[in-house]
């Protein structure tokens, strides 16, 4: 009987640290790929200095790089994600949460589930082989042909008509990105308390009204954290883009023209890059992706903390 | 419930184990597979003469086609057995490695358009008007530069879209040496090397990904080694070379540049073959070469793979002909054997040739 | 009577703003619902026409030869079975942690913190980390380095997810089986883990279904390999590098091959959702 317990005392101790190890682990992977890529990144960063962020240097040949073409291309990518994006998830949330027919909910909410389930790469193949011919053909110089006369906006909008390039690769991260921040957003619409929507309804306000003077105020730092969390997406996804923003490694005014973007710099030329140089730059591209990931994820995080601590039924 | 989970389970583990049994069993046979990395230049040709050759022996060759520069890269970190690259290496910086290159194929480096009703060897390109092209200075199809040389062609008012190799290329690397060599500004602005800071365009992954994207890209210009123009039936241009005739790419055109090559002479069998005299010399021409490592501390691997680019040179030459390569002739192939027997060495200090 | 009257005009105002914005939600549904459906539709439009007995058993072959997937289909198989099997009781034991030892301690707020962005790390960053720690060291590109990369992806998923089932299991069915006289890892073991079982393996094929398409970390991991693998200590061949590579490429079957490749990925990726949002109880989308 003795034994018994003293046995079950120490396959007590075995699997409480057996599970404190695991939880530690996932501490651990985070801080060791900081520190990886510090470590991979330290020549260049060494002979770079902060330069590195500014410059739009790119020359395997006399090993001159710079993060900068990349970084722009990230951010703009990102951008054309986010402005086509939030108001399309939008306005999916709202019409899931309050025009919906009740049958219709679910089958919906599947269907844009799975939009977000399909891999990237399938994104990036369509992209190539579908959007980017209809855009070279008909969008682009369409464009172009409107607006490429006038004199600041034109400049958007110049460039031959490829098909490939930022914009097109902006269109694609959107289509990626909606399912997400539709999905965060319908669960933030949901977790207002039905009384407070019924007594707007009641004092005789429209659907738009509710939403936007009851249910947006109330959830609004969770709407915010569930774009952030689409922008964490964006700026990370590395096959949809790659397969269609073109590789080139300059700035552009236009949209059109073709650039690269942090992920997609690394998908392309990591495992050519000769010359420690060359791949500690690629590496430090990576640790700049993984910071500005890093913090756009930790706000998102931090802000749908706060809603739920707000509202107190999550936790 | 547990207990489905636990068949569940079991039926994973059965067809994981059966997987591996399968394709152990497929393998069974073989004796060995070897792998190699690098060029997509002569990968259309390497790609046949490994079918055939495993035909023959059995022997299968795993090869990666990612680009010069990353079979550079892989060779010296020793995770492939054999690297391909067709930007030679020089003779110090072999010794550095301890690597041994030689030339296994020759080819021809060919521009590439997509225009609308021009047709192959229709177009006619000087060096500097190539150059410019690139330099991102021309920049319409109908710009009086192109139309002065081409007389007499309908060229669309469209606008140029560059193509050129966004990986480390050895193709890259015969196309900017002849660059440099016909355009001082190129050699000033840019220069000779496998990757270099293309002044414009587009860059897409390996021979492949250029031609994919000239195919697909309406007035775009690009540059690729000959086989792939003509497998996914690209519309070339004719090339202005020195001795002042205007030449289609062809194995002829790459065979009378390549006959000006002294190979005996060559260290390290460096050897560039663009901007070659001879009025019928295609001036992009280049060689492929092979870097194998002088010490083999797997011997009977580094056996294989010499038995195989052996096997090419007494056998592939038809194959890569078809292809409109142009294969090593026999003297040259005889000299590399020579020097298989005498510079690569087993851990116990014999050739293994 | 006046007042009404200008009542009644901005009641009709706000009407038809009301209108206009529920009409734009409507079209923005069906927006987002178009993509889908043209994707699927291209996808299946492309790929079906591809889809043979070949490709489950062939080789990927060179360009111009015959040839299909089978060694891509059976080394991701191999790659996610791995995966997830690395991932899996880490991340099972992990959340176990959180939920039942550390639920409500600042240590257990910092890790599911950090788990969360684990969950949402740009891949292909996993994929340099690994190259840096696996494949430098081993020198050589391996089936396992893209294990270990695929489970990086599939760890945070089963944490998140065993985590939020194992909370619901009420306190009730703990305290009942402690006043038995069970001690506390039996109690986790036999009780509580039964009792999450069906949302457990909701995690472990959520992340299988993200794992299998994952490309980006097995670029520089797991490479390729044009014929079949002896073992995982050497490159091998997995559907979606092979598809970014045929898909790229100029050569028409290999193109048809990518497509081919693309409809198979898609919809095992789609069947498994399907499968655990239709029939196993899920938390909220983990995003």
């Amino acid at each position: 009987m003795d034994t018994s317990l003293k046995r079950e005392a120490v396959f007590d101790k075995l699997f409480y640290h057996s599970t404190r190890l695991c939880a530690f682990a996932v501490l651990l992977v985070i801080i060791a790929i900081i520190i990886s890529l510090i470590i991979g990144a330290w020549p260049a960063l060494k002979k770079f200095g902060f330069g590195f962020l500014t410059s739009t240097a790119w020359n395997p040949v006399t090993e001159e790089f710079g993060a900068l073409v990349s970084i722009y291309g990230t951010l703009l990518t990102s951008a054309i994600a986010m402005a086509i994006g939030v108001p399309v998830s939008f306005g999916i949330a709202l019409f899931i949460t309050e025009l919906c027919p009740v049958w219709l909910k679910r089958p919906i909410g599947i269907a844009i589930e799975l939009l977000a389930a399909i891999p990237s790469i399938i994104y990036g193949m369509w992209g190539l082989f579908i959007l980017a011919p209809l855009f070279g053909d008909y969008v682009e110089p369409w464009f172009t042909n409107h607006f490429g006369d006038i004199p600041l906006l034109g400049a958007l909008f110049s460039g031959p008509p490829m098909g490939i390039g930022v914009a097109t690769a902006g269109i694609i991260l959107a289509i990626m990105v909606i399912p997400f921040m539709a999905a965060v957003m319908r669960d933030m619409f949901e977790v207002v308390p039905a009384v407070l929507k019924e007594s707007a309804y009641g004092i005789g306000a429209t659907t738009w009204e509710v939403i936007y003077k009851v249910v947006l105020p109330y959830t609004k730092i969770g709407v915010v954290g569930g774009i952030m969390l689409g922008l964490g997406r964006a700026l990370g996804e590395t096959m949809a883009v790659t397969f269609v923003i073109g590789n080139a490694n300059r700035i552009n005014a236009s949209l059109f023209m073709p650039g690269n973007t942090i992920s997609s710099s690394l998908a392309n030329q990591f495992t050519e890059a000769v010359g420690e140089i060359y791949t500690s730059s690629l590496i430090a591209l990576g640790l700049i992706l993984f910071l500005i990931t890093f913090i756009v994820l930790a706000l998102a995080k931090l802000l749908l903390y706060r809603l739920s601590k707000q509202e107190g039924s999550r936790t | 419930m547990l207990k489905k989970v636990f068949m569940l389970t079991m039926i994973v583990a059965v067809m994981v184990i059966l997987s591996a049994g399968i394709t152990g069993q497929a393998i069974a046979s073989d004796v060995r597979t070897i792998s190699g990395a690098g060029a997509t230049f002569p990968y259309p040709v390497y790609a046949k003469w490994a079918d055939a050759y495993n035909k023959v022996t059995g022997i299968k060759l795993n090869y990666q086609s990612i680009g010069s520069g990353g079979g550079i890269k892989q060779i010296k970190a020793k995770t492939i057995d054999f690297g391909a690259s067709d930007a030679p290496l020089k003779a110090e910086d072999l010794d550095k490695s301890g690597l041994l290159q030689f030339p296994m194929i020759m080819g021809g480096v060919v521009p590439v358009v997509n225009i609308p009703g021009i047709s192959s060897g229709s177009l006619k390109m000087s060096n500097e008007l190539l150059a410019d092209i690139y330099l991102g200075k021309v920049k319409k199809w109908n710009d009086d530069k192109i139309k002065t040389q081409n007389p007499g062609l309908k060229l669309p008012d469209s606008a140029i879209t560059v193509v050129h190799r966004s990986d480390g290329s050895g193709t890259t690397w015969i196309f900017t040496n002849y660059l440099s060599k016909v355009s001082p500004e190129w050699k000033r602005k840019v220069g000779n090397d496998k990757a270099v800071a293309w002044p414009a365009g587009v860059g897409g992954k390996g021979n492949e990904g250029v031609a994919s994207y000239v195919k697909r890209i309406k007035g775009s210009i690009g540059y690729v080694e000959y086989a792939y123009a003509l497998q996914n039936h690209l519309t070339y241009v004719k090339l202005h070379n020195r001795s002042g005739g205007f030449v289609v790419p062809s194995s002829k055109t790459f065979q009378a540049a390549a006959a000006n090559a002294d190979w005996t002479h060559a260290k390290g069998f460096y050897m560039v073959l663009t901007d070659q005299p001879g009025k019928d010399s295609w001036p992009i021409t280049g060689a492929s070469f092979i870097l194998v490592y002088n010490n083999q501390h797997k011997p009977d691997v580094g056996k294989a793979v010499l038995k195989f680019f052996d096997w090419c040179y007494s056998n592939g030459s038809k194959m890569a002909e078809k292809l409109d390569y142009v294969p090593m002739p026999d003297n040259v192939a005889n000299l590399v054997r020579a020097t298989w027997h005498e510079k690569i060495k087993n851990p116990q200090g014999m050739p293994i040739w | 009577m006046i007042q009404s009257n200008i009542d009644i005009k901005r009641y009709r105002r706000r009407r038809l703003f009301n209108y206009f914005v529920l009409f734009v939600s409507v079209l923005t549904t069906i927006f987002g619902l178009f993509w889908l459906v043209w994707l699927l539709w291209t996808l299946i439009g492309q790929g079906f026409q591809y889809l043979n007995l070949d490709l489950f058993f062939k080789a990927t072959p060179p360009p111009g030869s015959n040839g299909g997937l089978a060694n891509a289909i059976v080394g991701s198989l191999m790659l996610t079975i791995v995966g997830v099997s690395i991932g899996t009781p880490m991340g099972v034991l992990a959340g176990t942690y959180l939920s039942e030892y550390a639920r409500y301690s600042k240590l257990a707020t910092l890790i599911r913190f950090v788990n969360d962005i684990l969950l949402s790390a740009p891949s292909i960053i996993l994929g340099v980390f690994v190259y840096e720690i696996v494949v430098i060291s081993t020198g050589h590109f391996s089936g396992w380095a893209g294990s270990i990369a695929l489970s990086l992806i599939a760890l945070p998923i089963v944490v998140r997810t065993t985590e939020d089932m194992l909370r619901l299991v009420p306190n009730s069915v703990r305290e009942a089986a402690a006043a038995l006289g069970a001690p506390q890892w039996k109690v986790t073991i036999a009780i509580v883990y039964r009792a999450a079982r069906s949302g457990i393996l909701t995690g472990i094929l959520l992340a299988v279904a993200r794992i299998s398409g994952e490309t980006a970390p097995l670029l520089f991991t797991a490479l390729n390999n044009q014929f079949w693998s002896h073992t995982m200590n050497e490159p091998i061949a997995n559907l979606p590098v092979v598809i970014f590579q045929f898909a790229m490429s100029p050569y028409d079957d290999w193109q048809h091959l990518a497509w081919a490749g693309a409809l198979l990925i898609t919809f095992s990726v789609l069947t498994l959702n399907i499968i655990v949002r239709l029939f196993l109880r899920t938390p909220k989308s983990s995003y």
